[in-house]
Formats: structure tokens, C-alpha cells, sequence
């Protein structure tokens, strides 16, 4: 008799025969892994057999090591020991003043500098990543003269002759193309190119230009102060993200938001905007509004205050409301928008005019310079070249092929040019259409200097001497002009008027920032500015409403220009608002996602201007009904290994008119049958009723009483309801020495992402790519939880039951209340983490650190599943060695990306738990530096990277066992009123404070819950 | 005696054990054989013998005594490296100089020598000439800090330069105390090596006397015709060396006992895996630390300069041996290496001897500025090492034990005044530790 399982085992199909006697069917890998990942068990006891010999037989031979001191020790280099240079970021949008750490002679982190009026010590996630670009090995590293299609290396004298000789004989226009430039002395640079080529212009463009803003203020970006405005209204402008100057209006935005017993006020913000932006997920109210409706929106609000103009199309409540606030707050209140429609931006200032907001909120006597970009100008310049006026043009760290909407036109016309030369730092998108390639150095090899705002100069100083055979472009500029000074010298010239002595100039160099001015007036527009009711006029032609809306945004990692696109950093920094990492998407509002029956990661196609592009939807709370948005900065194609083809390019769907690029359009939409998968980092969407994790509530409730507004859970006991720590399984510890803690101000946090990058840089942390983060396996220590609002509450438990309920509060609203939560290893007193460990690699630390030894640590993941905050990491791969993980972890791989990497923190192995330390590199370094001058640290002097890097100060490190500390002081204030602990029930008693976040504004999410 | 049975049976059966376990020999490059290491590297209390060193010699010299010690820091930091007091090292010897010149031309010649010398000084110009035109750099020490200096010259004066020796090296008292009574102990085993052969010997004398005694006695016997046969059977008696080998008894000892000694061994080879203690490469420049350490006292901190203010210790630079070699010893082919480096541009590649795991986070300036260990309490007898060896065996263990031993070097420093009295109400009487401080927890050493 026999029995058989199934058919195949009766008809003992070869299939079947095969895994029959296997105890596991093998499982297959989405990544094919190079590291044995899954070697059977009875192999794994040879190879451990065979490996105890081996280790026997090779510790006979300790590889010998080399100690390699100076030749000529320079004198200010120790080694081991971080020398700071003051320096400046910029790269054509986002301006920051920063310090460079170097270890021996290598730079491997920037931190905001303390003494920049601009960006006072923050910095944006942008310029934390950029030190990474240094090391990118897709730069090109030596100048390269084009034969047939392939760029040959060549002796920078050649490429000189060369370009001198064609200089001369060029008889049509030479144009240099560039992003803004805001050096001072390379503009003095161009001008001297200009007088040795008379017939040369200089065109600037930006990728996300602000030319309506310009010609509405002719010429000139208006400075913004943002911290004396008590009503703030955006109309579109994502001035927290990414929209001219973030780290700045960050900063000031963030003291009107910060509130204590004592000074129970803050600042309204009202947006109105399409896609969810971060400055739109920061606001107290927020409108969305189709990009067709933004200039009725205008009009509406320029006719509610001035009481002039015509009728407007828009009525809202709320804008209504703004109005009134508006109005009530003259000379203390600003209007900004993001349109690029000389009209709309007409209106805002007079709008602004009409508060009294001018030499308030907006200072017209020190406008900013960093948004220059003339589209009529570039358009006029890719006209040219296609009609073959243009003999000679110079790309500048500009990428037009790629980043300009008319890319098309940029390319046949580069065609048409007799002399192209690409000074871009790599073979990119338009340097390899170019004839010959003279790389710029990096920022960080360069001098250099910089005016952001009329008369707040800073200097750039090279920290590392040039890691390939570049030149600096200004010194390539000057070489070509006939000129043969260095640019050093040229720049030390040029400022010889401010800086008179070397001592003065010294000075300059070591803080790296200055005051007075060296810029000449910007040239003027083209078009000239409208009067407001020639504006109001244009703005009352109803709008083209017809068809799906297309919004193009850019990103606070990424930029519009997509020049960081290789830099995996960015890449992997989640969106703050989708969480998505690596590309990008079709946002679309749910409702129009369930008209069409779209899924989340269903591919369709938009098409517009005669160009379309296939890109994944994400189903994205808050965006405007009927429209869609897609970032720019994506779909790199000769960008590096790691920016290549991640997403796809939206700029050609822009938009060109008379006045310029508008960044909107009107999109044809169709599903394909593809599925892409997004990287989302967090998937789960609302709050859900939590309120132990993350707290918020009103102003006015605040301003009743600010013991009200944060909820303290109480557990049961035999005495009543006690507070959870009165109950304990564990001893307490004391901590004699220092108590490290955090408060994080959920208030001021505005979810930029810069603390992210910051630890990320500081601490090691490998980068994954695309697969791994679907997969879950994100290494990123901090993270920035974003909750929704839901539309549903717990009262409708008796009538749609707790199931039911709890299913649709999973659904975020269409206008959903977002709010941003820091979450990092809480560094618990009763860490469930430690109890759990079987090999003691998780302890305490007399100092109330979370200790973890990756040195013991065998990789059962106890701890992390034990953890409640979800902040433990595991290794699974071998990211320094594993080429899987070559493209995006590149930094990691060769021996020139390793010079970024922290000396002081161990890169971690495969198989091992990782998580936030809270920087006790940088915690031991302080205490040493204190026990070596025989004192105490000072408050201040330790911090944590995150706290570091922080723009709106949202995050404060320190020692709670110092009375003085900040954060002692902070805690003490805010104890019993807005300080909470995330999960403060299970009493596991971290030493991360949050305190709940306050609304000014009387949400419906409170109104119920206060009800 | 007993104890070295007992050290030299393990080795006996070392050696069966290599033909049964192959690879056993597991002490890395030369290193000597791993029972023989000395496994506590740490003297506690060298430091404790290096302060009255310091402190006695004010009394000695019997003036201002806040003043010679200062004097004694600022020499020790400024001058050691060129100067002794009873000897002439780079620079002359400063003994008698408060006599030889006036304090009014001793300041502005340490200020700036340069100075004194363009000023047309007699004195200033032979001198100048008698060492070789070498400058002596500028200082910039205040009139109160040279007096001092010169206040402990003076206190120091006439002590015999051997007691100098013994000032500077009595921090390492302990250390080479311990390296003597090692010596002595070596000494003593020589004698009783040879005792042990003499005995082995006269032994396997007695024995084979024995045998050719008892062989003749049994051809005496068997030459008698006299015999019964029972003492036949004694005599022709053979000893059943078979039942030896079938006794249960036997073989399970014999069993147990080489079990337990392949176990001893394995485990004893397995810890010591990547033990690297007496490693002593060949450098590819013949550095005498004993002749710059130790018989010319130069202070370590003069090479590895940021040992006081870094994680490293920081090998020196070729330009740091210029200061004095491009004068001294020129014509030496070993010093000819260092131009050669020089010239050509490359580096000289040092072995490097100290090794730790890259998981362990060590920071010197932690040991020497702020906890005030001498050098040689990890590095050893270093001004006795003509070529330097691994002296500690800076394992974990050995990282730990110290820790736990070592007593807080709080004195005078702000930051542990407080831990200090909280550590004194709550356990008077213990010593303040390393480790009662926190320092044997993971993140002291590994993050």
C-alpha cells in the first residue's frame, strides 16, 4: 500500500523529486546576494568547523601594518584631532554658511556657522549632504576635448590653446549660461571675460525661477523677515522647503512659533496651495487650491484688504479669515507666493504695500540675490542658438539639456553652436554635448565669495587641495580672457577696498562671513514690472479650468536643478511629506485616485507639450482636487551611479509663456498596465487616537490654561490612579555624573529633514537604495514620523463600531492636519531593549545612555522587536562590501569615498543592531576636552548632531543633571504643561522629552475632541 | 623547583601535541611562547612612585618650593629636550648658569637667543660658535617663568647625573623592578636547569649501573648448576609488559590525562589568538629608544607631540628628527635614510607595533593629560628598548583590569571634585576607580 502527498509525487515529476527531501523549499532572493545569505545549516557547521581551523592557521600570520607619519607635519594638523574652516554653500539655489570639519586635512562633515546672520548656525539637509559630493566619483576628473562621440582626456594647456584660438575667431555672440551667481568677484571674473570678448553675455537661469518675483520688484528679491510677521500668508510658496531662502525664513518662522508660559502667542500661518507641501504641512490653515485658481486667489485677497480691484472668481471662508487677520495686523503680517506669474506677484506686493509691511516683514533696502534666474532671457538665448546668432556659449554649472523646460530646444541648438565648452564638474546631461570640458572644482577646493543679501558677504576657502586635475572655473574664465593670475590672488584684489590689512582679510577668512557689499545692481528685466490694477486686470480673465492640473514642485532633498542627484544622501532622504525615498511620483488626491480606479504604485502616463513620462502614483492627502504633482530633480540619465535613472524628468512638462516658465500645466493622464513600487518609509498614515505618541492642541486652549493641553496617562493601581512611573519592575539608576537627555519641540519642528542628514554624515550610516527600503531595512538612525489628521473620531464607535472606526481613521482626511515627530532611540532609564539582549551588547550607561556594543552583538534582533519606539536598525548586508550595494553606497566602497566617513564611529558589519547613540563620540570628546582643562563641561559645548544641525532649534541636547543646562531649565518650565514622554504609559522612561505641538487655529480635529 | 615541572610538563606535552593537533604554535611573529608572557602589564602604583620623585627634589634643593616645581613643569616642557642640567645633551649643561650669567641676559636669551647673538654679545656669539651655529629657539615665557626655570636648575645642580636617571625613570620604577625581579627569577632558574641535568645524569648513571648490575648478578646465577626450579622461574622471570598495556586502570588515566591536557592547551591557544604581546618587528630605520629615551632623556612628547592633546600619539615626522639631525650624527647610514625620505618625498613607512581592533576606540591624551599615567605604564621599559617591542598585551582584559585597579586621577581637576565627595559619602574607603566612574561600559571604548 501507498500513500502519495499529490500527483506529482505519484507521477514523481522530476520538480517535485528535487525538493522532496528538502526541509526548506530554498527561498529566492529579490536581490541576488554575494553573501552566502542563505547557506544550508549542515554547511554552515563545516564551514564554522573549517573556520576555527582557518582562524588558528591565520592568526599565525598577523598582517603586517604600516605607520605612516608626515614628511613635513603642517603645524596646524594633528592627527585625530577635527580642525573647523569657515566656508559656503551654494550651489545655485540654497545658500548656507557653514563650517567644515576636517580630519587630517579631509573634509567629512559641515555644520551650520554660528556667526552667518543668514542661516545662524542651521543648515538644510541639502548642504548637510553636500560633503558627500566631493568624494563622487562621477565627477570628471580631468579636463577632456570631444572627438567624435567620445570625450578624450587632454592636457588643460590644449584645451586652452585650443579655446583661446576659437575664442578669438568667433565672430557671433558668446554666452555664458549659468545658475544664479552671487560671488561678487566671479562676476568681476565674467565682466573681465566680456572685455576680452566683447560680444559675450551672461545668462542666468534657475531651475525653479522666482522671474515674476523679480519683475514685480524690479529686479530685486525682497528680504523676508519672517519672525516679525504675526500673520504669515503663502500662497503657494513653500518658504520652509525650498522657495528662495529656507534655512533663513526656517529660522525666523520658528521664533514666532515658539511658545512658553510666559509668551503665549505665535504666529498664524495660512497656506494656500496645490501639492502638500512642507510649508502647506507646517500652517495653521491650509486652503488647497488649483494652480489655475492661485491668481483669483490673489485677486480675492488683494480686493479683502486694499478694497480695491474687481470682483474675483474664488470665495473661501478662510481666505475671508485671512483677510481680516491680515488686516488687524498692519506692518506685523506678510504675504508670499510661489507663482512664477509676474501678475499674481504684482499683487502680493501690493498687497504688502498696502499693510505697511514694507520695512517690516519685507526689506526692500537688503533684497536677496539668490534668486537672479531671467527665463525671457534663456529663452531668448535658446532661440538664438537654434537660429545660429550664437558663436561660441559657456556652460556654467548649468545643465539646460537636462533642467530647462525647453530642453529640446537647448539641445539642437547646442548643435548648431561652433564652439561649445562645458565647465559643469561632470560629463552631465549637456556637458557631454560639448566640444570641450574644463571641470570646476568642488566648493570645497575652491576660494570663492558669495553675496546672498545686499551687504552679508561670505567667503569660501578650499579645505582639501583638488582631488583630481580640475581648475576652477573663475581661474579657467581668466586663463581664456588673457588674464593668468590665480583666482586666489584675483579675489584677495578684489576685496582689497573691504578688507584693507591682511589681518582684516584673515579675520574674514577664519569667521567666514562679513558685512558690506561687493555686488553690482542686478541687469534689468525684460519685462517691467504691472501696476496692481493692470495686475488685477490680467488676473480677472477667468482661467483655462479644463482637464487635470499638473503642479511641479521641487524637493527639500533634491532640487530642481537636479545637480545633487548623484548624491545618495538626498536620494534616501524621505520626502517629509510622502516619505518617499529614491524618485519620484504622480501625487494624486484620493478622490480622483478612486474615480480612476487608480492604485497606489500603478504607473501612468502624463503627458503634456508633446513630451510624456511614466511615473507611479502616490496617493497623497491634501492635494488639491483635479490636479497632480511631480517633483523636479529626477530622472537623471548622466548624472553618477546613483542618480541615474531615479524617476523620470518633469521639467519639459512646464509650462513657457510670455512672462516665463510657469511651473503648471495642463496634463492628459492615462493608466498603463506597469506597477512601479514607491520607497515609502513610513506607510502608515494617521495618528489613529494616539495620543501617547504624539500630542497637539490649540492656541486658545494653551492660552487658557497651559496645564490642559497635554494629556498625562495614568495607570490603575491599588492607590488610584498614579502617574506610570510610580509603578516599576526595575531599579531606578542614579546617575552621579551627567544625565544626557533631548527635548524635542514638536512646535518648532517643522520636519525638514536636515537632522536626518546630519546623523547620517556623523554617524556612518549606510545608504540602502530603492529595494531595501521597500524591503524595510532603512538604515537611517533618527527618522521624522509625519501623522495625518483623520476625519474620524471615537464617537462614531457607537455607531459604526470600533472595528469600522478604526478602519476609516486609518484614512487621512483630503485636507488632512499634519504633524512632523523626531523619533530616535529614546535612550529609555528602563530600556525593554537591554533586558532582552542574551549576549549583553545592549546595556546602561552610568550617564543614562542606551549603550550598544557591536562588537558583542550576535544579531538576534531581540532588542528590536522588543523596542516600542521602532528605532533599532539591523545590518543585513555587508553595505561597505557588498557591490549590490556599490551604486549606492558608493561613499563606502572606495577608498576615495571613505574619506567621508566619521574616524571616530566604527562602520558596522553585516549581522549586527545598530541604532541612535546620541552621539557619544561627540559626548566623550566634550567631557575630555572639559577633564583636560579641569573643568566641568560647559552647556552647549555637547550636542548632538541632530541638535546641531537643527535650523529651528526644535531639538535641545544636554545634561539633566546640570540645573543650568538648557534643557534642565527647559524641562523644569515645561514639566506638567507641554512636555510629555511618546508611550509614557509603558513607563519605559526615555530620556527624550517632546512637548506637544500647539495650533493657532481652532481645528475640527479639536473641535470634536474638546467638544 | 615545583613550579617548573609544572611549566616545563605542559611543554612536554606541547610537543605531542603538535603531532596530533598541527597547527598549535600560535604565538604571532616570533613572539615568545604564550605561557611564558607575563600577563599583567599594568604595575599599579608606578604613578604613585613617580610623585614623591617630583616632590622631594624642592626639599633637596631647599628654595622657593612653589617655584621649583613650577620650574620643574615648564623644563620638563620647554628645555628637557635640548638641555640636562649636569650634562651637555643638544645644548650645553645649565648647571651653575645662575653663576655663569646674570638672570638681566638669561631672559632676553631665552625670549629670543637670535636676538642676543645679532646684537654682537660676546658671550652670546662663542657660544653660538661652540654649538655649531645652532639656534635655540624662541620662548615666549614670562621673567617669572624662566626665574623659576632657573630656580629648579639651581635646586638641581650637583646631583649625580645616574641620580637624574633615577629621578626621570622613577615613574617606571615599578616597571623595571618588576623586569629585575624577572632577571633574578631567570637567574635563579639557570642554576637550578643545570642542578635538574646534573640530577638527570647522575640519574640515568644509577640506572644503568642497575641494569649492568642485575645483568650480571644474572649470569652469576645462571652459571649455577645449584638452582631449583623455582628460582629458575624467578630468575628467568620476564616483567608482562602486554598486561600493562590491557590494565583499564592505566589506559583510562593515561586517557584522561591527555584529554585534559589537549583541552588546557586548546584553550590556552584559542585566547590567544591575535595576541600580538613581544611583537618586535624589524623597523626600517634602526630608532634607539634607548639612546634617545634613555640616555639622552629626551622627552617623549618632543616626537610624539600630540600625545598630551590627542587620540594619537603621532608618530614623528621626518621634519621633528631635522631639528637636531640635521646637525648630529649627519654622516650615519641611518640617519641617511631619513635625507633620502626627504629628497625623494616619500614617507618613511614605520612598522607599526601597537595594534588595536578598530572597534576599540583608544584615546591617548585621556591616559597621559588627564589621567597622568607615564608613558611606560602601558608602553614598558621604553628608554631601555633598543628596538621597542609590544610590551602590554592590551586585550580587553588587560584594558579592564586596569581600569578596575587604577584610582582616579581627580586630583586638582574641577570636573570630579563633586563625583569625588558623592563617591566619599557613599563609599568612603573604596578607592575612587576607573571603573567606579563608569569606565569599564561599553561606549567608554566601543561606538
Amino acid at each position: 500500500m501507498k500513500y502519495w502527498k499529490g500527483i506529482e509525487e505519484l507521477e514523481s515529476a522530476p520538480e517535485f523529486m528535487q525538493s522532496a527531501f528538502a526541509e526548506f523549499m530554498p527561498v529566492k532572493e529579490s536581490h541576488a546576494s554575494s553573501d552566502a545569505t542563505s547557506a544550508p545549516r549542515r554547511d554552515f557547521l563545516k564551514l564554522m568547523g573549517f573556520g576555527v581551523a582557518a582562524a588558528t592557521l591565520a592568526s599565525c600570520e598577523t598582517p603586517v601594518r604600516k605607520a605612516i607619519p608626515y614628511l613635513n607635519k603642517p603645524e596646524e594638523i594633528d592627527p585625530s584631532i577635527s580642525n573647523f574652516y569657515a566656508s559656503t554653500y551654494f550651489t545655485g539655489a540654497d545658500y548656507n554658511a557653514v563650517l567644515v570639519k576636517t580630519r587630517e586635512g579631509r573634509p567629512i562633515k559641515l555644520e551650520g556657522n554660528p556667526e552667518s546672520p543668514i542661516n545662524r548656525g542651521g543648515l538644510s539637509a541639502r548642504a548637510q549632504a553636500a560633503v558627500l559630493s566631493l568624494y563622487d566619483g562621477g565627477r570628471l576628473q580631468h579636463f577632456a576635448i570631444k572627438s567624435g562621440n567620445e570625450h578624450q582626456k587632454a592636457e588643460v594647456a590644449a584645451v586652452d590653446q585650443a579655446i583661446r584660438t576659437k575664442l578669438a575667431a568667433t565672430t557671433g555672440r558668446i554666452a555664458i549660461v549659468s545658475p544664479t551667481i552671487i560671488s561678487p568677484t566671479t562676476k568681476k571674473a565674467i565682466a573681465e571675460f566680456a572685455t576680452r570678448y566683447p560680444n559675450t553675455t551672461h545668462v542666468m537661469y534657475d531651475a525653479q525661477s522666482v522671474t515674476g518675483l523679480l519683475q514685480a520688484n524690479n529686479g530685486i528679491v525682497p528680504g523676508y523677515n519672517f519672525s516679525r510677521a504675526n500673520i504669515i500668508v503663502s500662497l503657494g510658496a513653500d518658504f520652509l522647503g525650498t522657495w528662495i531662502s529656507p534655512v533663513e525664513y526656517s529660522r525666523a518662522y520658528a521664533m514666532t512659533r515658539k511658545i512658553n508660559r510666559d509668551k503665549r502667542s505665535m504666529s498664524r500661518h495660512y497656506q494656500f496651495e496645490t501639492a502638500m507641501t512642507l510649508s502647506g504641512s507646517n500652517a495653521d490653515i491650509r486652503v488647497a487650491v488649483k494652480p489655475s485658481e492661485m491668481g483669483a486667489v490673489a485677486l480675492a485677497l488683494y480686493n479683502a484688504v486694499t478694497g480695491a480691484g474687481g470682483a474675483s472668481s474664488y470665495k473661501n471662508d478662510k481666505l475671508a479669515q485671512a483677510a481680516a487677520d491680515l488686516k488687524a495686523n498692519r506692518g506685523a503680517s506678510l504675504v508670499v507666493s510661489g507663482s512664477n506669474d509676474p501678475a499674481v506677484q504684482s499683487l502680493v506686493t501690493a498687497i504688502n504695500q498696502a499693510l505697511g509691511n514694507l520695512g517690516t516683514t519685507v526689506d526692500l533696502t537688503a533684497p536677496s540675490y539668490v534668486r537672479q534666474g531671467d527665463d525671457a532671457r534663456m529663452a531668448a538665448l535658446v532661440n538664438d542658438m537654434n537660429n545660429g546668432s550664437v558663436g561660441a556659449v559657456i556652460f556654467y554649472n548649468a545643465n539646460p539639456v537636462y533642467n530647462h523646460p525647453l530642453a529640446a530646444k537647448v539641445k539642437s541648438g547646442i548643435a548648431k553652436v561652433p564652439l561649445t565648452i562645458s565647465l559643469n564638474d561632470r560629463l552631465d546631461e549637456t556637458g557631454i554635448l560639448c566640444q570641450y570640458a574644463a571641470p570646476d572644482n568642488h566648493w570645497l577646493e575652491s576660494w570663492n565669495d558669495f553675496e546672498p543679501k545686499r551687504g552679508f558677504l561670505s567667503l569660501a576657502q578650499p579645505t582639501i587641495t583638488p582631488l583630481f586635475e580640475t581648475r576652477q572655473a573663475q581661474e579657467s574664465l581668466l586663463r581664456w580672457a588673457g588674464n593668468n593670475t590665480t583666482y586666489y590672488k584675483y579675489l584677495r584684489s578684489n576685496w582689497r577696498a573691504l578688507t584693507p590689512t591682511d589681518a582684516a582679510w584673515d579675520k574674514v577668512v577664519h569667521d567666514g562671513v562679513a558685512t558690506g557689499s561687493a555686488l553690482p545692481p542686478a541687469p534689468a528685466m525684460l519685462h517691467a514690472a504691472l501696476a496692481p490694477d493692470a495686475a488685477a486686470a490680467q488676473l480677472q480673465r477667468p482661467a483655462s479650468s479644463t482637464g487635470i492640473e499638473l503642479a511641479l514642485y521641487e524637493k527639500v532633498g533634491i532640487g530642481a536643478a537636479g545637480c545633487e542627484a548623484n548624491n545618495p544622501f538626498l536620494q534616501e532622504l524621505p520626502d517629509p511629506v510622502s516619505k518617499a525615498t529614491w524618485g519620484n511620483y504622480v501625487a494624486v488626491p484620493r478622490k480622483m485616485a478612486v474615480e480612476n480606479k487608480w492604485k497606489q504604485n500603478d504607473v501612468i502616463k502624463v503627458s503634456a507639450n508633446g513630451y510624456s513620462i511614466e511615473l507611479p502614483v502616490l496617493i497623497q492627502p491634501g492635494q488639491a482636487n483635479g490636479t497632480v504633482s511631480i517633483a523636479l530633480g529626477y530622472g537623471r540619465t548622466l548624472a553618477g551611479k546613483a542618480g541615474d535613472k531615479v524617476g523620470a524628468n518633469a521639467a519639459p512638462l512646464a509650462m513657457i509663456n510670455a512672462n516665463g516658465t510657469m511651473y503648471n500645466n495642463v496634463v492628459t493622464l492615462t493608466k498603463t498596465d506597469a506597477t512601479s513600487p514607491i520607497a515609502q518609509t513610513q506607510t502608515h498614515h494617521t495618528i489613529m487616537d494616539r495620543k501617547p505618541v504624539v500630542q497637539e492642541n490649540t492656541l486658545a486652549q494653551y492660552i487658557k490654561n497651559p496645564k490642559e493641553v497635554t494629556e498625562y496617562e495614568k495607570i490603575a493601581t491599588p492607590d488610584g490612579l498614579e502617574k506610570p512611573n510610580k509603578v516599576s519592575l526595575w531599579q531606578d539608576y542614579s546617575y552621579n555624573n551627567h544625565h544626557w537627555g533631548m527635548a524635542v519641540d514638536l512646535n518648532s519642528c517643522i520636519g525638514c529633514g536636515s537632522c536626518v542628514i546630519g546623523c547620517q554624515t556623523e554617524n556612518n550610516t549606510a545608504v540602502v537604495g530603492k529595494q531595501e527600503v521597500i524591503n524595510r531595512r532603512e538604515m537611517h538612525w533618527m527618522r521624522i514620523d509625519r501623522y495625518y489628521s483623520s476625519d474620524h473620531h471615537k464617537d462614531e464607535f457607537e455607531t459604526v463600531g470600533k472595528v469600522g472606526t478604526y478602519a476609516a481613521m486609518e484614512d487621512p482626511s483630503d485636507n488632512p492636519q499634519v504633524i512632523f515627530q523626531p523619533m530616535m532611540c529614546q535612550q529609555c532609564n528602563h530600556a525593554p531593549c537591554e533586558t532582552v539582549c542574551p549576549v549583553l551588547a545592549t546595556t546602561h550607561s552610568t550617564e543614562g545612555l542606551n549603550q550598544m556594543t557591536y562588537n558583542r552583538c550576535i544579531g538576534t534582533r531581540y532588542c528590536a522587536n522588543n523596542c516600542p519606539y521602532k528605532v533599532r536598525r539591523f545590518n543585513w548586508f555587508s553595505y561597505y562590501s557588498n557591490e549590490k550595494f556599490e551604486t549606492v553606497n558608493g561613499h563606502m566602497f572606495t577608498d576615495l569615498g571613505r574619506m567621508v566617513l566619521n574616524p571616530d564611529v566604527t562602520v558596522r558589519a553585516r549581522g549586527v543592531m545598530e541604532k541612535c547613540s546620541f552621539c557619544i563620540q561627540r559626548i566623550q570628546l566634550g567631557k575630555l576636552e572639559a577633564k583636560k582643562q579641569k573643568r566641568r563641561p560647559v552647556d552647549g559645548e555637547i550636542v548632538s548632531a541632530c541638535a546641531q544641525s537643527c535650523p529651528t532649534e526644535a531639538i535641545v541636547f544636554g545634561d539633566m543633571r546640570d540645573p543650568n543646562s538648557r534643557l534642565s531649565q527647559l524641562l523644569r518650565r515645561e514639566d506638567g504643561e507641554r512636555a510629555f514622554h511618546a508611550l509614557d504609559a509603558i513607563n519605559v522612561q526615555p530620556n527624550v522629552t517632546y512637548l506637544t505641538k500647539i495650533r493657532n487655529a481652532e481645528s475640527e480635529f479639536f473641535a470634536k475632541e474638546n467638544a | 623547583m615545583n613550579s617548573i615541572r609544572l611549566r616545563s610538563l605542559p611543554h612536554l606535552l606541547l610537543a605531542l601535541l603538535l603531532t596530533f593537533a598541527g597547527a598549535q604554535q600560535v604565538a604571532a611573529q616570533g613572539a615568545s611562547a604564550t605561557a611564558d608572557v607575563k600577563k599583567e602589564g599594568v604595575v599599579p602604583g608606578a604613578t604613585a612612585a613617580a610623585t614623591p620623585a617630583t616632590v622631594a627634589a624642592p626639599a633637596a634643593g631647599g628654595g622657593d618650593a612653589a617655584a621649583i616645581a613650577a620650574g620643574d613643569a615648564l623644563f620638563k616642557g620647554n628645555c628637557a629636550q635640548c638641555h640636562a642640567v649636569n650634562e651637555q645633551v643638544v645644548g650645553p649643561a645649565l648647571a651653575g648658569i645662575s653663576k655663569r650669567r646674570p638672570i638681566t641676559w638669561l631672559i632676553p636669551w631665552v625670549k629670543n637667543s637670535s636676538k642676543v647673538v645679532a646684537s654682537g654679545d660676546e658671550y652670546a656669539v662663542a657660544l653660538f660658535n661652540k654649538f655649531n651655529k645652532q639656534q635655540m629657539p624662541s620662548f615666549a615665557l614670562s621673567d617669572k617663568e624662566i626665574t623659576s626655570i632657573i630656580a629648579y636648575v639651581t635646586s638641581e645642580e650637583g646631583k649625580a647625573s645616574t641620580v637624574a636617571t633615577a629621578g626621570v625613570t622613577a615613574g617606571n620604577a615599578a616597571a623595571t623592578d618588576g623586569q629585575e625581579a624577572g632577571g633574578a627569577e631567570a637567574g635563579a632558574g639557570k642554576y637550578v636547569d643545570i642542578l635538574l641535568i646534573v640530577l638527570v645524569v647522575v640519574l640515568i648513571v644509577l640506572v644503568v649501573t642497575l641494569v649492568i648490575i642485575g645483568n650480571l648478578m644474572k649470569d652469576v646465577l645462571r652459571g649455577r648448576k645449584d638452582l631449583d626450579g623455582r628460582d629458575v622461574e624467578i630468575l628467568e622471570q620476564r616483567f608482562d609488559w602486554g598486561k600493562l598495556y590491557r590494565s583499564p586502570v592505566l589506559r583510562g588515566i593515561v586517557g584522561v590525562v591527555f584529554a585534559l591536557v589537549l583541552l588546557y592547551e586548546g584553550v590556552q591557544s584559542v585566547m590567544a589568538v591575535g595576541l600580538t604581546q613581544g611583537y618586535q618587528p624589524t623597523q626600517p630605520i634602526a630608532f634607539s629608544h634607548k639612546l634617545h629615551a634613555g640616555e639622552h632623556q629626551i622627552n617623549c612628547a618632543y616626537c610624539h607631540t600630540s600625545v598630551y592633546k590627542s587620540k594619537s600619539a603621532n608618530i614623528p615626522s621626518a621634519n621633528i628628527c631635522m631639528n637636531c639631525h640635521s646637525q648630529i650624527k649627519t654622516e650615519s647610514p641611518e640617519i641617511k635614510k631619513i635625507y633620502r625620505a626627504i629628497e625623494r618625498k616619500q614617507p618613511i613607512q614605520w612598522v607599526r607595533i601597537h595594534n588595536l581592533p578598530d572597534l576599540a576606540y583608544f584615546n591617548h591624551s585621556q591616559h597621559t593629560q588627564v589621567a597622568g599615567l607615564q608613558c611606560q605604564t602601558c608602553h614598558g621599559p621604553i628608554q631601555n628598548m633598543e628596538v621597542v617591542y609590544q610590551y602590554s598585551a592590551l586585550t580587553m582584559g588587560w584594558c579592564i583590569n586596569c581600569h578596575r585597579e587604577m584610582p582616579l586621577n581627580t586630583k586638582d581637576n574641577k570636573y570630579y571634585d563633586n563625583l569625588v565627595k558623592l563617591h566619599d559619602t557613599k563609599n568612603a574607603g573604596a578607592p575612587f576607580t576607573v571603573s567606579s566612574n563608569g569606565g569599564t561600559e561599553c561606549s567608554k571604548c566601543h561606538y
